[in-house]
């Protein structure tokens, strides 16, 4: 009965929001903009949820004595930056402003700029010529870095032509042909989870 | 509720017109997968190739079990639970999850946002029940760590460092997190299955990981897992539905070559 329930939940709503797409009515502008409110309140009762949960893993993990530092600092700012927004606010000059610049955003730019390293390695890999593939690969690669590099007395022209017929030909018909079939996917994917031939989701029954 | 009664008595017209090309093709798309969903013939005979990425999932998690340590996997932070991409590795999870209950392997689900944190709970729930091992669910292995991109993806590399888990699987809508997390699981020898809709992001899992599935295989996968055979039928939707678009983009090349070349509008009612 729970899973007909939810099956038949999903098929009406799914239904509803196909139906209001097709429609320039008031009506169902106003349903939609009811249903995304709705979406809004579900989401902040489940990030309740997400952060009790947090802080009880976080507490069970320092009573086991499980990677502590880590936890203490991640339940410090839980708990502080909440507490001097109530305090002081969150307009310039205030102490949350203030972390929030200089500490937060810094540690975002530094688990960002990891990414630089990420890249050479993971090219290092990639750019292996052990076939006719991977070579291809590799020398479309040095034409597009040397063509987008810039050398002092140096002019890549016709490397900087070439790189761009690879970017907007070859290699976009590969994108696009893949993103035809991501777009296909998700259609059948919704079209299954509506229709309610897709149940995965509730166990596979 | 009151305002949207109201409003229904306004005389506005109830269908966009605009829209009309999009509805039709809309409806033909789902008469395609009905028909191929529940016509009976086409789907008995219905067969889907080996997909790499799919078959090594047996081992992945066959892996992570004799190894005695942690499954993880993570939906990226891309999307929320409203993507189809969530869905389908939603889905994807549900055929994890009843493997990892049936070896009593630890799955761990990290994710930024708390709508799929707790969507997967249920999932992961019922295939451990369905599994006949609901005891060994465990639901503070589905967590919510946090909603900014790099705060998330420095939980999860922090995780993949500590936990060091055997097998990695990183299927759902990822952005520049990609390789930072890939490339963390990679230096700890993780086997890595992956799988995006973002086509940048999927030349970053190519070079990082052991198998990533590709374009429409992700969305494939819960039919192939769970050899469910209406799912499998539906996904000869997509091949029916591509080879209209490949037949109507090979049209639409020769109607516009023909038009460049005597300069005449004379098939301008195929562009919506």
């Amino acid at each position: 009965m729970t899973r007909k329930f939810a099956l038949m939940t999903c098929f009406i709503f799914g239904l509803v929001m196909f139906v209001q797409y097709f429609s320039n009515h008031p009506t169902a502008k106003l349903l939609n903009q009811s249903i995304l409110e709705y979406w809004q309140i579900i989401f902040a009762f489940t990030l309740i949820v997400g952060i009790a949960g947090f802080i009880m893993n976080s507490v069970r993990e320092l009573r086991e004595g499980e990677s502590k530092i880590y936890k203490l600092a991640s339940l410090g700012g839980l708990i502080l930056m909440p507490l001097l927004a109530m305090i002081w606010g969150i307009k310039a000059d205030t102490p949350f402003t203030w972390i929030f610049e200089n500490v937060q955003v810094p540690l975002q730019a530094t688990v960002f700029s990891l990414l630089a390293f990420f890249v050479a390695s993971a090219s290092f890999r990639g750019f292996r010529a052990r076939s006719i593939p991977a070579g291809i690969l590799l020398a479309s690669a040095i034409i597009i870095l040397i063509s987008r590099s810039s050398i002092p007395g140096f002019q890549f022209d016709f490397l900087t032509d070439f790189a761009n017929w690879l970017r907007s030909n070859p290699a976009m018909a590969a994108r696009r042909g893949i993103l035809i079939g991501i777009g296909l996917g998700s259609v059948t994917t919704s079209l299954r989870v509506i229709l309610g031939i897709e149940r995965t989701w509730l166990g596979g029954k | 509720m009151l305002s949207i009664l109201v409003l229904t008595s306004t005389n506005v017209s109830y269908f966009n017109v605009d829209k009309l090309p999009l509805f039709i093709v809309s409806l033909v798309t789902i008469a395609i997968v009905l028909y191929t969903t529940y016509h009976k013939k086409s789907r008995d005979k219905y067969q889907m190739r080996k997909i790499g990425g799919l078959g090594a999932i047996e081992d992945a998690i066959g892996r992570a079990t004799e190894m005695a340590r942690p499954v993880l996997f993570t939906p990226g932070w891309g999307g929320d639970i409203q993507r189809p991409t969530t869905i389908a590795a939603l889905n994807f999870l549900s055929n994890i999850a009843a493997k990892t209950a049936q070896y009593d392997c630890q799955l761990i689900f990290p994710t930024h946002d708390p709508v799929i944190m707790t969507v997967a709970q249920e999932v992961i729930k019922e295939s451990y029940i369905n599994a006949g091992y609901p005891d060994r669910y465990k639901e503070s292995d589905i967590c919510y760590v946090s909603s900014t991109q790099f705060g998330y993806a420095a939980a999860v590399d922090g995780m993949v460092s500590r936990i060091k888990p055997a097998s990695i699987f990183l299927l759902g809508t990822f952005e520049a997190e990609s390789l930072i997390l890939a490339e963390t699981g990679n230096s700890i020898g993780a086997i890595q299955i992956a799988g995006t809709d973002s086509t940048i992001q999927l030349s970053f899992f190519i070079v990082a990981c052991d198998f990533t599935l590709i374009g429409e295989e992700l969305f494939a996968a819960s039919g192939y897992l769970s050899g469910d055979r209406s799912i499998m039928a539906s996904v000869r939707a997509q091949d029916i539905l591509k080879i209209i678009i490949i037949v109507f983009l090979l049209v639409a090349t020769i109607l516009v070559t023909y038009q460049s070349f005597f300069e005449a509008d004379l098939f301008g009612w195929w562009k919506f």
